[in-house]
Order: structure tokens, then sequence, then C-alpha cells
């Protein structure tokens, strides 16, 4: 058990740090979260400089355009962007961490060089088709129907909850192929290009205000077979590699971004007078020593990774995502508790972030979902008839 | 950075399984409960040879020379098996007290913070005091550790931030053994015709178990590679939690029979709550983490 950084690792972090210096003062002013065509820009625009530096796709394998760094060096790079405060994934988030990956391990030859470039150089912004109104936790239910015509599927259904719907290029989209097929057989996974005749989407508010994410209706679109990656049918496999991917490194640079906070709470805390109650002291105390310790369940579990051969990450990212979502809620329960009153406006620097935290015990598999695969996966539980 | 156990660590903690399984048993627990023996000497002394207590004294003293992390896995092993007596205070004590590095000593401490003493009828010393004082021994609720009302106190600043962390160890072990118990009782239980753990309420119960033993291993892992005050404390915090929810949620599992005396639930629940008393309580984790992440907030040094 060693927590000390290789030479080359720390020699990784120092580059990155004195490029992030240089490069963070020279990005444009962020847009407004209201600004879609603005967000996208501006996510792209990061992801073009990283590019450019060499960091793009850093955990990617190199036969797929990535850098092939180990997960330690993924971890360092997810650490110092978050530091230096340098933009989130944002838009580029299926594309890089679930889409990307999930090409780069299952798709052919011509599909890895068809997609993957772009979503390295900032090109295209990629969305996830997966959930259907009739169809959340128990996604192997989906009716999307995908039917063949000569090369081209013809599908028709909806999907909803898909966030950059409206500003994404491209969709991995979850259509049933065969709809005679056991319910988890049936199922394909495709590319779609989101500005295919019949595609339309339709905003959907959350309630933290703003249309982070939509309803798309897919009516008669056709979609080359030539864009499904995997076997037909085989897509219920190819979506277990894609969820792995999401839940397994999805948050490193959040923890890191909640210890910040919890450091802005207590200066706040202590300004104000609130520093004095003993119970939220100690509330922010014990939410201290939590991030600490996700922190290191994260390195943990990278160097559990970085171990064991093969990239996919294990489903120790369940464990984690459980205790993590729940802790973030609390964390911004607390902020409230320090300002009082002032956390009712919205201009209030924490409260968009707590009405952001109440999605995270939901979006990529609720907590129910995520306790009946660690009891049944992790601990051996028998499955319920 | 390779923070997994080392080949060494894996081999020493499989080790001290062995030794346990074969030495400290599920018989062996349960007839000390029967007979009331808190502490076997003889134990003592085989778990002294095999260096249980001299582990992290020098070789040049006759220890075997290993850090904190592989005391830390030692110690959950003994956790896990539910090994009565004071093995943290006597690990302490090797170097300091005679005869605590081989096993042939029993070494209490003044590790309850409060006029409460464990195992002082059978302690050759205490630490934090000269000399083993008198105590009006009163009725404990763990049945395998005696308590004793001293009229004196003692300090164990010293051995505070050490004692906290193997402590936390014993509680991680209690922690991941109570999984293993509701688990496999819940594989076997069968009602409305089929087993209890296919329905998902019992699930969720045993997924949330094993959520807090794992955050808290990091944890206590962590803590031991960095020595850290704060990472110790967060350790004890977050043990503490795992260990005594953990047992409750075992007990839960159990349904009745998690309520009676042949059930070890109870001994598990119990001892992680002397656990959670001694050395550093959560009331004073909570309030030393603040503390830390208030400095590290006002000075320049990043919370991250
Ligand atoms: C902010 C946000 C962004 C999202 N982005 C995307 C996206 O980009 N692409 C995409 O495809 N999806 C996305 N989702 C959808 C997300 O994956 C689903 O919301 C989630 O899987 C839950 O499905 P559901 O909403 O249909 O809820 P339901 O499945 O209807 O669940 C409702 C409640 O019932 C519980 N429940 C359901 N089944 C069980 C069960 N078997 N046992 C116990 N409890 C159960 C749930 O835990 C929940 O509490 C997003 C969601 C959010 C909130």
């Amino acid at each position: 058990m060693d927590l000390t950084y290789t030479e080359e690792e720390q020699d990784f972090r120092a580059r990155l740090r004195a490029w992030l210096a240089k490069a963070l003062p020279e990005l444009p002013a962020r847009p407004s979260p209201d600004d879609w065509p603005g967000r996208r820009a501006y996510d792209l625009g990061w992801q073009r400089r990283l590019y450019e530096a060499g960091y793009a796709g850093l955990h990617w394998p190199v036969d797929a355009g990535g850098r092939g760094a180990t997960p330690t060096q993924h971890l360092i790079f997810l650490e110092e962007t978050e530091r230096a405060g340098a933009p989130y994934v944002g838009a580029n988030f299926v594309g890089l961490l679930h889409a990307g990956p999930t090409v780069a391990a299952e798709g052919t030859a011509e599909q890895r060089a068809r997609w993957l470039p772009p979503v390295l150089r900032g090109d295209e912004v990629w969305c996830q088709g997966f959930s259907e109104p009739d169809a959340g936790s128990d996604l192997a239910s989906l009716r999307t129907r995908a039917v063949r015509d000569g090369d081209d599927y013809v599908i028709s259904g909806s999907k909803i909850w898909t966030s950059h719907a409206e500003v994404a290029d491209w969709c991995e989209l979850l259509v049933r192929t065969d709809p005679g097929a056991p319910k988890h057989r049936g199922i394909s996974w495709l590319a779609m290009p989101m500005d295919a005749p019949g595609v339309s989407v339709r905003p959907l508010r959350t309630l933290a205000g703003s249309a982070e994410f939509a309803q798309v209706f897919l009516d008669e679109v056709r979609v080359p077979v030539a864009n499904r990656v995997g076997a037909e049918n085989d897509g219920w496999r190819v979506t277990m590699v894609t969820l792995s991917f999401e839940r397994g490194t999805a948050f490193v640079g959040e923890v890191v971004a909640c210890r910040r906070t919890l450091g802005e709470l207590a200066r706040t805390a202590k300004a104000n007078g609130r520093w004095d109650d003993p119970v939220l002291r100690r509330r922010l105390g014990r939410l201290y020593g939590e991030f600490g310790a996700l922190w290191r369940l994260t390195q943990w579990n990278v160097s559990e990774a970085e171990r064991s051969a093969g990239g996919v990450p294990g489903i120790g990212g369940s464990v984690f995502k459980l205790a993590y979502s729940h802790a973030r809620q609390e964390l911004y329960d607390a902020a409230a508790e320090v300002l009082g009153a002032r956390s009712l406006s919205l201009e209030q620097e924490w409260t968009l972030d707590r009405l952001s935290s109440l999605s995270y015990t939901i979006a990529a598999g609720t907590s129910q979902i995520q306790r009946n695969i660690v009891a049944e996966r992790i601990l051996g539980l028998p499955k319920g008839r | 950075m390779d923070f997994q156990p080392t080949e060494d660590q894996d081999d020493l903690r499989a080790g001290v399984r062995d030794l346990l399984a074969g030495r400290y048993g599920r018989e062996a627990l349960r007839a000390s409960v029967d007979t009331g023996t808190t502490v076997d000497r003889a134990l003592w002394r085989e778990l002294g040879a095999a260096g249980f207590f001299a582990l992290r004294l020098p070789e040049s003293e006759g220890g075997v020379g290993l850090g904190l992390p592989e005391a830390v896995l030692v110690f959950e092993e003994a956790g896990r098996a539910l090994v009565p007596g004071p093995l943290v205070a006597t690990h302490l004590a090797a170097g300091v007290v005679p005869g605590a590095a081989a096993g042939t000593a029993v070494v209490s401490a003044f590790d309850l913070g409060g006029p409460l003493v464990a195992h002082l009828g059978e302690a050759d010393a205490v630490l934090g005091a000269s000399g083993v004082p008198a105590g009006e021994p009163v009725r404990s609720v763990d049945p395998l550790t005696p308590l004793h009302r001293v009229a004196v106190s003692g300090d164990v600043s010293a051995y505070r931030e050490e004692g906290a962390l193997l402590t936390a160890a014993l509680q991680l072990g209690s922690a991941l053994r109570t999984v293993e118990l509701a688990v496999r009782y819940a594989g076997e239980r069968e009602q409305f015709g089929q087993p209890i753990g296919a329905f998902q309420a019992v699930k969720h119960l045993c997924a949330r178990m094993l959520v807090r033993a794992e955050v808290a291993r990091t944890a206590v892992y962590a803590a031991a590679v960095t020595g850290d005050a704060g990472e110790v404390a967060a350790a004890k915090l977050l043990a503490d939690e795992a260990a005594v929810r953990g047992a409750r949620d075992c007990l839960q599992v159990h349904g009745g029979m998690g309520f009676t005396w042949e059930a070890d639930v109870h001994l598990h629940l119990k001892r992680a709550w002397v656990r959670a008393e001694q050395w550093r309580t959560a009331a004073q984790a909570e309030e030393l983490l603040a503390q830390e992440l208030l400095g590290a907030a006002e000075g320049a040094v990043p919370v991250g």
C-alpha cells in the first residue's frame, strides 16, 4: 500500500500544471447556462486545446487515438484540471467518457477511424439515448424499434432525459432489433446522427430551471446498418461495457471540487459566525473526513484498475457512486445550513449545485438499482422472483 | 502510486487469518463467553510469539520491524475474529512495558476517557498510569470486556493516534465480518418460498453495510499509510460507524434469531460500542476534523 507517486507520475503532474497555468488564462469567458451554442463552442474549444497539447483522450488506448496513459496518470489529469479550475468535461462527457471508450473497445476499424478522432479533436458531440419514457431503471424493456430495410435500420420510438441532446451530433442509441427475443437479447447499439431526418428534440426543463436534457422523438429515422457497434441483438452486452465506463471514472474531478467547496464553506461559516455552532461544525468535520475517504477510495479503485488488465472498470464503481452521490447531497445541505436564508437565493453560489446534486442518486442508475447491483453482483445474493 | 496491499502484506494477513481461525474460531469464541474467559493467557502468548504485539518494534529490539499498514491488516483480522482483551494497549506497550511484546504481559489503558478501565482485573500494567490502580467492578454491556470504575485518571495522549487507528482497524474487521454473516444468513434463511436475500429490503440492508465498510476500509488503510492525524480521525469515525451500524443491520437481517444470545451478532455490536468509546469518540473525531478543515481552508494550502 503506497500513496506516493512515482517520479514519472510527478513529472507528468508538473508538466500538466505548467501547461494549465498558461492555457487557462487564455480561455474566453464562460457562457451563460442557457446559451447552448455558446456552451457547445466553449466546451469544444477547451477540448481542442487539450487535443493540441496532447492531453485529449489520455486514458484511451493508443490505437484508438488516445495516449494510452495509465489509470494513475488519468487520475492526476482529472485532479489537476479540477484544482486549476479548468472547464468541466461538459458537452463532451458522453463522447469522451463512455461512447468513445465503447467504440474503442467494441467498434470495427472503420468505426473507430470515423468516430473517435472528432471526439478527441473537439469537433463532434455525443449524447446518450438509452432511457425511454417507459424504460428507465428497467432499461432492457426499451421499445424503440429498428426494422431492417436494405442497408438501413428504420427507427421509431422516443428517448428521454437525453442530456445535451440539443447540441449533439451523434447519439449512442439503444434500439430493439428483435421484438420476439427475450428482452435482454433483442437490443442493438447504434450510432445515430442527430441531424438525420425524423429526429426531433424537445427540451425538458430540469428542477434547476435550465434545459439540461430533452426528449428525443424518432419518426422513421434511417440509420445505416454499418453504424451498429457489436453484433445485431448483442447490444445489451455492449451497453454493460458503456455503463461500467460511466460509473467507473466519472466522478474524480468532482470529489476534488467537493473538497474545495468544503473549505469555502468552513471559511464562510467562520466569517458569518455559524462556525460557533458545534452541531454544524461537527457536521462539516464529518463531511471533511468522508470526502477524504472518498478520495482515497478513488485512489484505491484506480490502483486496482492499474493492476488488472483489460481496462474495463470493475463494478466497484457502484460502491463509489452510492457513497459519493449521497455525500454530495449532504454537502450541499450543509452549505444551506451555513448560509441560512441566503441559501434560498438562486444568485447564491451553492444553490444551483444543491439543486443539481438531487440528480446524483437518480442519473446513471438510481441508488436503489446500484444497491441491487452491489447485493447481487458483489455480495452474491439471489435475484428475486 | 499503488494503493493496494503488496504480496507480503497479503501473505501476512492470510497467515493471521489462518492462525486465528485455528486458535480462536467460533467454538472458542462461544466457549470464552460461556466460561467468562476474557483474556486467555495462553492465546495471548501465542499471539505474542506470532509477532502480534512486537510487530512494529524494531528488529534490533526483538521486534518484527514492520509498520502501521501491516499492523492495521493484522488488527483487522483480530477484529473479524472478535478476539477479546486489550489488544491495542498491549501492542502499544510493546517495548515500554516488559513482557508486552512477547504477550507474557497483559496491558490495558486509560483509553475510555472517563472513570472506566477495561480489563483492569487481568492487567499487569495500565498505559498512562504507574502501576495498576484499584477499581470497583461494574457490569459491562460486553460479556467479553469487563469494566472497572477507578478513582484516578491517566494521560494516554502520547498513544492516542495509534490507539485510535488500531481500534479503527478492529472495527473494520468486525464490520466486514458482519457483512459476511448477514449475507450468509440471507442466502440460507427462506421465507415466502425463497431466500430472504432475494427480497430487496434485505438486499439493500446488506449493500449499505458493504458500502459503509468499504469506505471505512480505504480510510483506515490510507491513515495507516500517511499517519496523518486528520485521516486517523476520519478512519476512526467511519470505522466506528461501519461496525456499529453494520452489527445493527446484521442483527435485523437475522430477525428473531438476531436477538438471541446464541447468535454472534450481539457480541459484534457490544464490542463495537466499547471500541467506539475508546481513544477517540465520534464527537472528538468530528471536532478534530473540523479544525483541520478550517486550518487548511484558512491557510494557503488547498483543501484538496
Ligand atoms: C440529470 C439527469 C440526466 C440524465 N441523462 C441521461 C442521458 O443522457 N441519457 C439517458 O439515456 N438517460 C439519462 N438519464 C436517465 C436516468 O438514467 C434515469 O432517470 C434513471 O435510470 C432512472 O430511470 P427513471 O427516471 O425512469 O426512473 P424509474 O425507473 O421509473 O424509477 C423511479 C423510482 O423507482 C425506483 N425503482 C425502479 N425500479 C426499481 C427496482 N427494481 N427496485 C427498487 N426501486 C426501483 C427507482 O429507484 C426510483 O426511485 C438522466 C437522468 C437525470 C436525472
